[in-house]
């Protein structure tokens, strides 16, 4: 791990004295290059300016805002179970994850506890909400590398998860399902069998994922080495989530704090990767979909009885106070700091999104490095354009 | 994690295109066939709490505006007017009752949250996966109260619930 | 047994000209139908095309009306003459490439005996027009995409010049018609139930020239050139309407000749083993393989072009140093390697 961050440095160093030394002695002119806002490689308008030196670039910036539609300030205007139908829209891939800390942050100011069946159903959809994100990704991130089969094999398994998430809610992307104290709704007969299908199906698109890319030896050379992020570095720069544990930190929110979802109820593991290069944050997302395929084959196995819905007055208040709840989501650490006056919607919220997070070590971590490693190194740190503009 | 020979990691990707290949070509009968549904020829049923159209049953709103008013994108358009109607007993007073005269959802501005559905006390809006209402027109995505009461002969049954559930009341 | 002798020399040529846009076209149309929208969609667990025709297959007539029905915009900043004739030059060359190619015994539109060295010679024609569009384009993309082609294009004409050479000292020829001729009239160790296909001691060889042409036809593992995921479309980026649809054309066009030149030099082309019919030369051959070497050569040709294809559809794509890397390092010397060994056996029996 170390000789590789050491190259990192090292390219880093060279490519700024290579420009130093070209601008000086040659007077040769960088070439400016608009990367987005309109480009296939940024998932949305994600624009990335970067200067090039030939196909090295010397200086990127990521510019962000091209989507801003101003959650935080739209939810000063909602009622409380209005805004879960709003939150749905930050992730658009993994939905349901965005609700959960919102509802979990409500509640906590409501000082109420969803029921353990509810906390079972929550940590389902979270889990299964996960999958149909990472999986997404995990065919994206062929066609950022230029496999054209990878994504559509995505799609035919994500199709399964998506089913499932629409059968218990009635929304494929934006479920809209959770509610403070617990959920809309139970679960319809024969979830649990076709769920665990479903989650054989995972497994599989898993296995064939990893013969198709990780497998590749193209693959590999184009990911390995590549966009190395030091530990330290990605602490410094807030990344959370997979892109953290594949710099070889043990974190992991799910595991780490004790909030009302099930996860101390099964046994999962946390992977992490000690390279920290591009093809490590791929490879722990592939294990981590595998990983919660497993969450949610016990989780169904373990579902107690009981309601749904815990006692809560038809018309929701929330006392005055202030509450932050974070939880491990696809992309990272999303969380919620919910200010209430007591009113029928929230005062303030302030919405810590993991992409956001993400993508500032963008200018870091694209020193030195050349324009076909820009897209992977995009690819691999993953992120959505709404969970960056929200 | 341990590093492959060079040969099998190219080769076993031809082996899942094939693979896949050979799963799209088998007949369906053999539990084949491609992943994809031919639209317009053949349909897929939507689960039964899919969210696809509101219906209306008009006979239960009073024109109470709950829903209008919880909506998160204001997109429901009730007005109403208040009415004599017969009393219930013969010899007792008339009652006074809500009449709808409008009742809109604007389909072009609804994010089918289903908040309107689930706030309304007298079970008058209800879930339909009916989704083949596109219109040419935006302006056509303006369902009025005649047209979103035909939508309740497509509502379906609530679906049975998994084991181990409490049974709810109403819908 | 001639057949042209009865046409005046005009019909000849007018003749020839039609064969070869037949020749060029109709690989193309079918290669993109039966791999690009077919095998490629049954890959991906989808059906494709299937509402233009019997099962989609009047698709492609619906993409090229579609494609010249749509404005012909040349970027207000480019280089119009030369943005303008690049995809024709693309094009062009893939006409020239099928002049050699023999499809029967008299089935062919010419033949001489520097046959493979022209072949050779004109395929790179095809990467001054992809410099050209890159560069007129006035895009940055464009322009990235340009000179990655042209760089990779010139990198991989190398093993592929070189990968022949092998086929080349075997025949003791260069005429490509020659070497389809020997390949099916030899014998393996006396054996001769299967011809010579040169692909049986040339196989490394024919490795290295399906990876070359691979990287010719810029396809997936080598498409950094049009990278869709980061440079837009490469050189193309800015074309639209008739002209896009010309570089599409050369592309899949050119993916057939190759697989026919492929299946000429290393698979017996348009022959069948001569013992099979008691054949001992070119004269003694019966008139039918005029009819029947063409359909022998285009099942060979579309077996290749179906390896091709799927290697596409399968493999991401090299980085531009990584393939740089790969033909000076790999395939160069290994294309090196069985010239001389080729050369030694050759001495030595």
């Amino acid at each position: 791990m170390t000789d590789i961050a050491d190259r990192q440095k090292l390219s880093y160093i060279a490519a700024q004295a290579a420009d130093a030394r070209l601008n000086v002695e040659l007077e040769t002119e960088g070439m400016t290059l608009n990367i987005g806002p309109q480009h296939p490689a940024t998932h949305g308008t994600l624009r990335i300016i970067v200067r090039l030196d030939g196909e090295q670039v010397i200086w990127a910036e990521p510019s962000a805002g091209y989507m801003h539609r101003g959650y935080e300030k739209l939810t000063e205007v909602r009622t409380f179970p209005q805004v879960t139908a709003l939150v749905n829209r930050i992730d658009w891939l993994g939905s349901f994850a965005n609700e959960v800390p919102f509802i979990l942050a409500a509640e906590k100011l409501m000082e109420i506890e969803a029921p353990p069946r509810a906390q079972h159903i929550r940590t389902i959809l979270f889990e299964l909400s996960r999958i149909a994100n990472v999986s997404l990704f995990l065919g994206d991130l062929g066609v950022q590398l230029g496999a054209v089969t990878p994504v559509f094999m995505a799609f035919r398994d994500r199709e399964h998860v998506l089913n499932l998430i629409e059968s218990v809610t009635g929304g494929r992307f934006h479920p809209n399902f959770d509610r403070i104290g617990g959920l809309k709704d139970d679960l319809p007969a024969g979830f649990i069998t076709e769920c665990k299908q479903v989650m054989k199906k995972l497994r599989n698109f898993c296995d064939e994922m990893e013969d198709l890319l990780f497998g590749n030896e193209i693959f590999q050379s184009r990911l390995r080495g590549i966009g190395v992020i030091p530990a330290e570095v990605a602490k410094q720069y807030g990344l959370s989530g997979a892109n953290l544990r594949a710099s070889g930190v043990d974190w992991d929110l799910r595991r780490d704090q004790s909030l009302p979802l099930a996860y101390d109820k099964v046994e999962w593991k946390v992977w992490t990767h000690p390279d920290g290069d591009s093809f490590a944050r791929c490879w722990i997302r592939l294990q981590e979909t595998r990983e919660a395929t497993k969450i949610v084959d016990q989780l169904l196995d373990t579902m107690p009885a009981g309601p749904v819905m815990a006692k809560v007055p038809r018309i929701i208040k929330v006392p005055e106070g202030e509450a932050w709840v974070s939880t491990e989501n696809p992309l990272g650490e999303m969380g919620y700091y919910v200010v209430s006056k007591g009113d029928l919607g929230p005062f303030r919220v302030k919405i810590r999104s993991a992409s956001f997070n993400n993508v500032s070590i963008v200018p870091w971590v694209l020193r030195g490095v050349y324009v076909p490693d820009v897209i992977s190194i995009l690819a691999s740190l993953y992120f959505i354009l709404g969970d960056i503009d929200r | 994690m341990a590093n492959k020979p060079q040969v099998p990691g190219l080769l076993k990707g031809l082996g899942v295109t094939a693979k896949t290949m050979a799963q799209t070509l088998k007949p369906k009968k053999f539990g084949g066939g491609a992943a994809t549904v031919q639209y317009p020829h053949e349909k897929e049923t939507p689960p039964i709490r899919a969210r696809g159209v509101i219906a209306l049953r008009e006979d239960n709103c009073t024109a109470c505006m709950l829903c209008a008013r919880s909506c998160p994108d204001w997109c429901i358009y009730i007005e109403g007017h208040k009415e004599l109607a017969p009393p219930r007993r013969a010899g007792g007073a008339p009652r006074k009752v809500n009449k709808l005269d409008r009742f809109d959802i604007d389909y072009a501005l609804c994010m089918y949250c289903g908040i309107c559905v689930e706030v309304c006390p007298f079970d008058a809006l209800f879930w339909s996966p009916e989704y083949e209402y596109s219109e040419p027109k935006i302006a056509d995505l303006l369902h009025d109260k005649i047209k979103l009461g035909e939508w309740m002969e497509t509502v379906p049954e609530a679906p049975e619930l998994e084991a181990g559930a409490e049974k709810k009341k109403g819908k | 047994m001639n057949l042209a002798v009865t046409i005046p020399y005009w019909g000849q040529s007018l003749l020839r000209v039609l064969g070869g846009t037949v020749a060029v076209l109709l690989p193309a149309g079918t290669i993109v139908y039966l791999f690009l929208f077919k095998m490629m969609s049954f890959m991906q667990s989808r059906l494709g095309p299937m509402e233009a025709g019997p099962y989609g297959s009047m698709q492609l007539f619906a993409e090229v009306g579609k494609w010249l029905q749509k404005e012909d915009i040349t970027p207000a900043r480019a280089d119009k003459r030369v943005f303008r004739a690049a995809p024709l030059i693309v094009l062009v060359s893939t006409f020239l490439l099928v002049a050699v190619v023999p499809f029967g015994p008299d089935a062919y539109f010419t033949q001489f005996d520097a046959g493979i060295f022209y072949m050779l010679a004109v395929s790179s024609i095809s990467t001054l027009g992809i410099l050209m569009a890159g560069w007129s384009s006035a895009n940055k993309y464009s322009l990235l995409g340009g000179l990655r082609a042209a760089g990779q294009l010139i990198a991989y004409e190398l093993p592929m010049v070189l990968s022949v050479l092998g086929v080349v000292i075997q025949a003791g020829t260069m005429n490509l018609q020659t070497i389809v001729l020997k390949q099916n009239s030899d014998s393996i160790f006396g054996f001769d139930g299967l011809g010579y296909p040169y692909i049986a001691t040339q196989f490394v060889g024919f490795l290295v020239f399906m990876i070359a042409v691979q990287a010719e036809l810029t396809q997936t593992p080598f498409d950094m050139p049009i990278a869709e995921s980061e440079l837009v479309s490469g050189y193309m980026t800015e074309y639209s309407g008739f002209r896009f649809l010309i570089f599409f054309i050369a592309e899949f066009a050119t993916a057939g000749v190759f697989a026919l030149i492929a299946s000429v030099l290393f698979l017996g082309g348009w022959g069948i083993p001569f013992s099979w019919f008691g054949w001992d030369s070119v004269d003694s051959i019966d008139n039918w393989m005029n009819v029947a070497g063409p359909l022998v050569m285009i099942t060979k040709m579309m077996v290749l072009a179906g390896i091709i294809m799927w290697v596409r559809f399968s493999y991401p794509r090299f980085r531009e140093d990584q393939l740089q890397r790969f033909a000076w390092k790999v395939l160069i010397p290994v294309s090196l390697i069985n010239i001389m060994l080729t050369a030694i056996f050759k001495v030595a029996f």
